[in-house]
This record gives structure tokens, sequence and C-alpha cells, in this order.
């Protein structure tokens, strides 16, 4: 039961994405194609609305609903994997129209084709694992 | 209200939506990242054994798991009670480019040419399936984050780390439309 509000929030995250259109192929062409502001008025609100929380909650050392501090990790400085990486991500975003989210909401969205790119992307997932050391990061 | 959920959501109005998902989680004690369920299914499926990326207390990532059951639910909740059949609205010059790369706009979120069950019918959609899924699974996990945990979360904590990531997924993302598409489709 102590899952169940995790399930509630994945479902709202799948309405929104749904509703938002970010999980629509079209639209992320549309983005890449430079052709509307859509997605990047989707993505700009949410990363300036996340800026004013997150500065917020560290001014005024908001706790979490167990009463622990909030801690916001600070991401490794190793730029080769986070550049390589995203351009490999990149490809396969445009290619796909999604994302790992969008995948699974596309998937309960009824677009069959969806269990391919999501099969695909765990292959992808464990192929990283198995050649990981020989990587430059 | 419901009439409002219905209709296509507004950018202002889903941005806001998402980071508030962002900070529910965050309240839960935890953090908005999807793509690690990837590398989460692949230890469960029993790939620690095999490799040590995997190998990792998985259990501590069943919150994400139900988070990804609940997005699979919220698409078809969505999808069958919250729509209007009322055609997305893509601009015309997209229609006009992707009608020149033969995939023709069906007003739908996705086309069924390459998404839809009978579309599995052709083996060049299902490798260009296999292969895109392949790259974004790939990519995700060597840039350590995907568009949730790099753009959304890594963002709005001014990451210089994940803005570089992002730059890639740009820098991918416009290769593949205009170099790589034109070519396969």
């Amino acid at each position: 039961m102590k899952y169940i509000k995790y399930i509630i929030a994945g479902t709202i995250f799948g309405i929104i994405m749904n509703k938002s259109e970010a999980v629509s192929w079209y639209r992320i062409q549309e983005m890449f194609r430079f052709q509307s502001f859509h997605m990047y008025g989707i993505i700009g609100t949410a990363v300036v609305l996340g800026i004013i929380a997150v500065r917020l909650i560290k001014k005024f050392n908001v706790k979490d609903a167990t009463g622990s501090a909030i801690v916001f990790h600070e991401k490794d400085k190793a730029y080769t994997k986070y550049i390589l990486g995203g351009i490999i991500f990149g490809l396969g975003w445009a290619l796909t129209g999604a994302c790992p989210g969008p995948m699974f909401v596309n998937l309960g969205s009824g677009y069959a084709g969806m269990a391919i790119v999501i099969i695909g992307a765990l292959l992808g997932t464990y192929l990283y694992g198995t050649v990981k050391n020989k990587l430059p990061h | 209200m419901i009439e409002f959920i219905k209709q296509p959501w507004p950018w202002y109005f889903s941005g806001f939506m998402i980071i508030a998902v962002m900070l529910v989680l965050i309240f839960f004690g935890k953090s908005f990242g999807f793509s690690s369920n990837l590398r989460t299914m692949c230890s469960m499926a029993g790939a620690g054994k095999r490799v040590k990326f995997f190998d990792f207390e998985w259990k501590n990532q069943i919150w994400n798991l139900m988070f990804l059951v609940g997005s699979i639910l919220g698409g078809f909740i969505a999808t069958n009670y919250l729509s209007t059949p009322s055609p997305l609205k893509l601009s015309p010059e997209t229609i006009k480019d992707l009608d020149q790369l033969g995939v023709r706009f069906d007003g739908g979120l996705n086309p069924s040419s390459l998404f839809s069950l009978a579309a599995m019918k052709d083996i060049k959609t299902i490798a260009i399936l296999l292969i895109g899924g392949l790259l974004v699974g790939f990519g995700s996990r060597y840039a350590g984050g995907c568009t949730s945990g790099h753009a959304i979360s890594g963002l709005s904590n001014l990451q210089i780390p994940s803005l570089v990531a992002v730059i890639g997924f740009f820098i991918g993302g416009l290769i593949m439309t205009f170099f790589i598409i034109p070519l396969i489709f």
C-alpha cells in the first residue's frame, strides 16, 4: 500500500504527458524543425518554475514528508559522457519521438509499436552496462 | 473543469504540471528521473549476475517502477476518457515536411503508419523502432539521465552537466532529423 501514492503520481504524470502532447512523435519532429513554440514553451516553463522551486526549497530548508531534509544531488563533473551519451540519446529521441517516460505513456495510449521501442531501450541499457568500462566517461 | 482537461493543454499549464509532479516526488523523498527504470528492469530480469552495472539493490527502486506503471495507466485514461476527437494542431510546415518524407499526418499523437499494430508487419518499421529505442536506452544510461533527470530535474538545480547533456540531446536530435531521417524514411 505504501506504493499507491507513486502509482497515483505516475498516473497524473501519464495524463500530463498525453494531454500536453509532449509524447507526440509529431510534436518532437516539429520541435527539432523549430516550427512551433509548443515544446519549448513546456520545457521552458518547467525549467523556470523548477529553478525557482529548488531555490526556495534550499533557502527555507524545506523538509520532505518524512521530516528529512531535502537533498539535491550534484551531478559529477565528467563531461565526455554527458555530451556523447546526450548525442546518442538525441538520435533515438528524434527517431522514435519518445524519451523513456513517453514510451510507456504511449503504450498505455494504445500505440502497440511502442512495445518495440521499449524492448530496444532495454537492450540499449543492457548493452551500455556490458561496454561501460570500455567507454570514455 | 473536465471540459478544460479534455482539451489539449496549453504549454504553460503543461510545464507547470510537470514541475508539480517533480515537487511531489521530492516531497516523497525521491527524485524525478524516469530512465533509471530501464536499468532496474534489466536488474530484475537477472542482468546483475552477468554484468556488474546491474548488480545493485533494485528493490529500493520499486517506487519508481510503480510510477512507471502509473504512467501507462495515465496514458490509457487520457486517451480513453479525457480526449476530444479533434486532431492535434501541428504546424502546417511540419505537416508538409513530414509529407515529403512519406509520413502522412493523421491527426493523432503518433503516426499510425509507424506505431500501430498493423504497422508491425513491416520489418523496416520494426527495425527503425528497435534501433531508435536502443539509442535512447544506451544514450540515457551513458549520459546518466534522460529528459526528466537532466532537462527537468538537473536544469532546475542549475547543473552544468545536465546542460551539457541537454545540448547533446539537441545535437543528436538535429542530426537525426535533418541528415539521417531523410535517408532512411
